[in-house]
């Protein structure tokens, strides 16, 4: 029998280790694996390269992480939020790399990573800063830039429901960076509010098959405990 | 008298045809989806949502939707939801007719400087604007005419790091619309109410066109 259902956060993160580079799913408050973030906390693992859209907000969640300095690197589109204090004094104080990477680029190097394609061309960032230190090369008279793929050890994403194969159902705009994080790491770990019996979720609900995902772990927060940000 | 920044968006509206898909850029270009009434437009957020609603009323607000600039909002009919490689691949892929961008400076060869205000900006924040810039089937600006200490912001070439090159097709601002033509630059395509052209020259940093 398939059961990806752990019993605990502690359980669900088991092994991951120094140095893992870590997919984080959510964008703005929607969709975050908040409590799985939390137990990376407590769980220890340092020298982290964390890839997410933002680079955390206030002093909680992935900004804790960073100010324990356990983040070597991150990588995202957007360093900046309501409340991005940890990030800033780090990065002025040269003790976090960044990466920037545009947002749609940081979707496609997952996704390619998830597909077994090493490297793709983009318009995108064409002749900008962005394109500095990578290959260009026309195709059809135009420019394009050669992204390669991102791949993530461990990806940590949420979830609304999911059954025992590790089928994930996402909620109103939660599903985001997770399904392509999902699809795009080693150890896909999903933090979800409901379980649910095989075959009970419609298959055409289903964005997140299982075979991408490794271990579910419910952490029941209720449906109105998120507060939306400014940021 | 110059447009307010919602007769600005209002004026774009009145250009926006039925049927479009439409992403708009946070700030000015927000306000956009105010003056499109009796149209059908679809509303693209590049968090995956296609086909957003007003805002939500007091009261009714739903925390698991919210847009590119993390603003609550609601569903119209019609409405779907994808992930971020979908909703990227939508954009980089030629789907979406139109983009509306805030601006640093446009230049009259059509490049965009949006996203960073110097080359050693303590983290600039790119997030999806660069793919809007190459992808979008058009890119329009909605903009002040200059900047807040009367500098233009239309100019001959961007001093400021490029977003995109050569993507800008129309530029809207507090005195006037302008389309960027390829080989001819700025040109005029009307007036904000008593202002004139003369201002409107005065105002920029690259030649003023007129048809």
């Amino acid at each position: 029998m398939i059961n990806k259902i752990v019993a605990s956060v502690a359980e669900a993160l088991d092994g991951i280790r120094d140095g893992a580079t870590v997919l984080i799913g959510g964008f703005g408050s929607v969709g975050q694996p908040d409590v799985l973030i939390e137990g990376l906390i407590e769980q220890g693992a340092k020298d982290l390269v964390a890839v997410l859209n933002n680079a955390g907000v206030g002093r909680v969640g992935v900004a804790r992480l960073m100010e324990l300095g356990r983040v070597r690197k991150i990588i995202c589109s957007f360093p900046r939020s309501s409340d991005p204090v940890v990030f800033e004094t780090l990065y002025r104080e040269g003790r976090i790399e960044l990466e920037i990477v545009p947002q749609g680029t940081l979707a496609e190097r997952i996704r390619a990573a998830g597909a077994g394609i090493p490297a793709f061309y983009t318009a995108t960032a064409a002749g900008t800063l962005l394109e500095q230190g990578k290959e260009a090369r026309e195709f059809d008279g135009k420019r394009y830039v050669m992204e390669r793929a991102l791949r993530g050890d461990v990806a940590l994403v949420e979830a609304w429901e999911a059954d025992r194969w590790g089928n994930l159902v996402y909620r109103g705009s939660g599903a985001n960076f997770n399904p392509v994080m999902a699809m795009g790491a080693d150890l896909t770990i999903a933090q979800v509010q409901h379980i649910r019996e095989l075959g009970e979720l419609h298959p055409h609900m289903i964005m997140t098959p299982g075979v991408y995902v490794n271990r579910v772990v419910q952490v029941d927060r209720g449906g109105d405990w998120l507060k939306p940000e400014a940021a | 008298m110059p447009f307010t920044r919602d007769q600005m968006a209002a004026r774009l509206g009145a250009d926006v045809p039925e049927g479009w898909c439409v992403n708009l850029g946070i700030g000015i270009p927000t306000m956009v989806a105010n003056h499109v009434q009796g149209k059908e437009v679809i509303f693209q957020s590049e968090n995956g949502v296609i086909g957003m609603g007003p805002a939500p009323a007091k009261g009714a607000e739903d925390p698991w939707l919210i847009n590119a600039g993390k603003q609550l909002i609601t569903l119209a009919k019609g409405a779907s939801f994808v992930g971020h490689a979908d909703s990227f691949a939508m954009i980089r892929g030629g789907h979406i007719d139109l983009c509306v961008l805030g601006a640093f400076e446009v230049a009259e060869n059509g490049d965009l400087a949006n996203w960073a205000t110097s080359e050693n900006d303590t983290a600039p924040a790119v997030g999806g604007a660069m793919d809007l810039a190459a992808g979008a089937k058009r890119l329009w600006v909605i903009m002040e005419h200059t900047t807040k200490d009367g500098r233009p912001k239309l100019v001959e070439r961007c001093g400021y790091p490029l977003t995109g090159l050569a993507c800008v097709r129309r530029v809207y601002t507090n005195l006037a619309v302008i389309d960027v033509l390829p080989e001819k630059g700025f040109v005029l395509v009307d007036l904000a109410p008593g202002v004139t052209l003369d201002e409107v020259r005065a105002k920029s940093g690259a030649a003023i066109h007129t048809n």
